[in-house]
């Protein structure tokens, strides 16, 4: 096979698994509270941003930089549930999009006072490895063993803890769970810290790809939205497949193509999937 | 058997002047009700009398507009709905309410969510699975794929895994074959021999009147009567109307 091609595969399954972790956070806020969160790539830029602080400005070392990150942003992901989404969540969907929708511009309007808009760079790389015939960037094969260690914890999160049994259980029927004693509310609090902490996670493995400015959020929250609805709003499973699917549309199409080019085959699968699977790809 | 398995019967439950409903609809217009410890309690009635908000009010799901609601010494209308399995009263509601895509073993697991739950989780679904052998062929199986009778199987020792000393039991009997129905019947029978108390609410009159000891009729939201049931099932205006006889 064509190495070059094999390259472009290899990048898609790596990219795949950078996209799966805000996908996954996504689908899980989404899942238990009902309320999509559409400043969640916001949340990941803010947790760039926390990194890159603390790395070149505090001058802390990179792994106690990106140990703060994750909590920093669950915190954030509290706060938003407190402040923005927990008054609206008896009010009409729409009213639930706009309001996150509006701490989308918030946060990109208050990155931009802060640290303006400045493109701003970590300054890590690690070399480039050689497999086989094909070079697989060190930062991107790091990136991915790490969303996948991450993803790993979320599954047994979910499978074996009671909180994790309750999470989705709630995503299902969340009338019924104080019969199990179970305050929705706090399992509420709790997916939106795991979920906060997903996009911190994703943050970390971002940043030493791509600079950070006020508005890097556009570069992947379009994507990991398309990703979530095409595996299926609130299907955890659904979504990490999907972000596989897309990460390697987007790596090939820029293989024959431009990378821009490759973008427009995503977006019009996308569209093809939604003509003919509304409800995702692996509804059942 | 340990503790953590045979609980006390509990305090006694008590309502009085129940009023309750939805919005501009009200359901229940001063409902008066005893559950002593240790007892098993019917309530009986046609579709739309107001049971299933009868046990709805009890588990807090809805607050009563007026009327005492008391769990010995407890005012329940005071106590948020998640705090009462905690307190040893579980409620299996109507149409079971299952996590269909769940495993029969995570459906136990969510009932048994309570950090006092938690720690009696395997004595206490091992004991479920000596109760209903069923379960435990099925444990690894989506609760979703249970036929109707195994799902009210499952239902029953979702609530279980709480400990409760209080069970109430919605319309266990509905939506299923006849001969299923008296093998549900079958199963409150065993679950009274635990020694649980019991109030359990159902169109199916004349299977429930063998179960329980007594039982409320209840009517337009109203208790149109109420005694022993043997009594219930000798009296011939509630044979007319429930039971087919004269």
């Amino acid at each position: 096979m064509d190495p070059f091609f094999l390259e472009a595969l290899v990048n898609g399954i790596l990219l795949g698994g950078v996209f799966a972790l805000p996908a996954l956070g996504l689908n899980l806020v989404f899942g238990v509270v009902d309320v999509v969160w559409l400043c969640y790539a916001e949340l990941v830029m803010v947790g760039m941003y926390t990194v890159w602080f603390l790395y070149t400005q505090a001058g802390w070392p990179l792994g106690l930089a990106f140990a703060a990150c994750l909590p920093a942003i669950a915190v954030l992901g509290l706060l938003l549930h407190l402040i923005v989404v927990r008054p609206l969540l008896s009010s009409p969907p729409i009213n639930q999009v706009l309001a996150t929708g509006g701490v989308l511009f918030f946060l990109q309007g208050a990155a931009t006072l802060v640290f303006s808009t400045d493109f701003r760079s970590l300054g890590v790389d690690m070399p480039p490895m050689e497999v086989g015939e094909v070079f697989v960037s060190g930062t991107k094969l790091a990136a991915f063993i790490a969303a996948l260690v991450g993803a790993g914890i979320l599954w047994a999160f979910l499978k074996f803890t009671y909180v994790g049994t309750a999470i989705r259980a709630i995503a299902r029927d969340r009338e019924v769970m104080p019969l199990m004693g179970v305050d929705p509310q706090k399992i509420y609090l709790i997916a939106s810290a795991v979920g906060g902490a997903l996009a911190g996670l994703a943050a970390c493995l971002l940043v030493v790809q791509l600079d950070v400015h006020p508005f890097v959020g556009l570069s992947f929250g379009p994507i990991t939205f398309m990703i979530c609805v095409m595996g299926g709003l609130g299907n955890m499973l659904g979504g990490f497949l999907a972000a596989f699917l897309m990460g390697l549309i987007i790596s090939v199409g820029g293989f024959w193509g431009t990378t821009e080019f490759s973008y427009v085959v995503a977006f019009a699968f996308f569209i093809i999937v939604m003509f003919l699977r509304p409800k995702g790809l692996f509804a059942r | 058997m340990s503790a953590a398995l045979k609980p006390d019967a509990g305090p006694r439950l008590e309502l009085s002047g129940i009023q309750a409903g939805y919005g501009d609809f009200q359901a229940l217009f001063g409902v008066g009700l005893r559950v002593e410890p240790g007892e098993a309690v019917g309530v009986v009635g046609p579709n739309g009398a107001g049971k299933t908000t009868l046990l709805r009010v009890i588990s807090g799901l809805i607050r009563p507009r007026a009327g005492t609601l008391r769990y010995g010494d407890r005012d329940l209308t005071r106590v948020p709905p998640h705090e009462l399995p905690g307190l040893g009263i579980a409620h299996v509601p109507e149409n079971r309410r299952l996590f269909p895509h769940l495993t029969v073993e995570e459906n136990l697991k969510v009932g048994a969510f309570t950090k006092s739950a938690r720690a009696h989780f395997e004595k206490r679904r091992d004991h479920v699975y000596e109760l209903f052998p069923r379960m435990k062929q099925r444990r690894h199986q989506l609760a979703g794929t249970l036929s109707g009778g195994e799902q009210q199987m499952c239902a029953i020792g979702r609530a279980l895994m709480s400990g409760p000393k209080i069970l109430l039991l919605d319309e266990p009997s509905a939506g299923l074959a006849p001969l299923v129905v008296q093998q549900v019947f079958e199963l409150v029978k065993r679950i009274r021999q635990e020694g649980l108390t019991v109030l359990i609410v159902e169109q199916n009159v004349a299977q429930v009147l063998r179960v329980v000891d007594r039982a409320y009729v209840l009517e337009t939201g109203r208790v149109a009567a109420e005694g022993r049931s043997a009594e219930l099932a000798a009296d011939p205006a509630i044979r007319r109307s429930y039971l087919g006889g004269h």
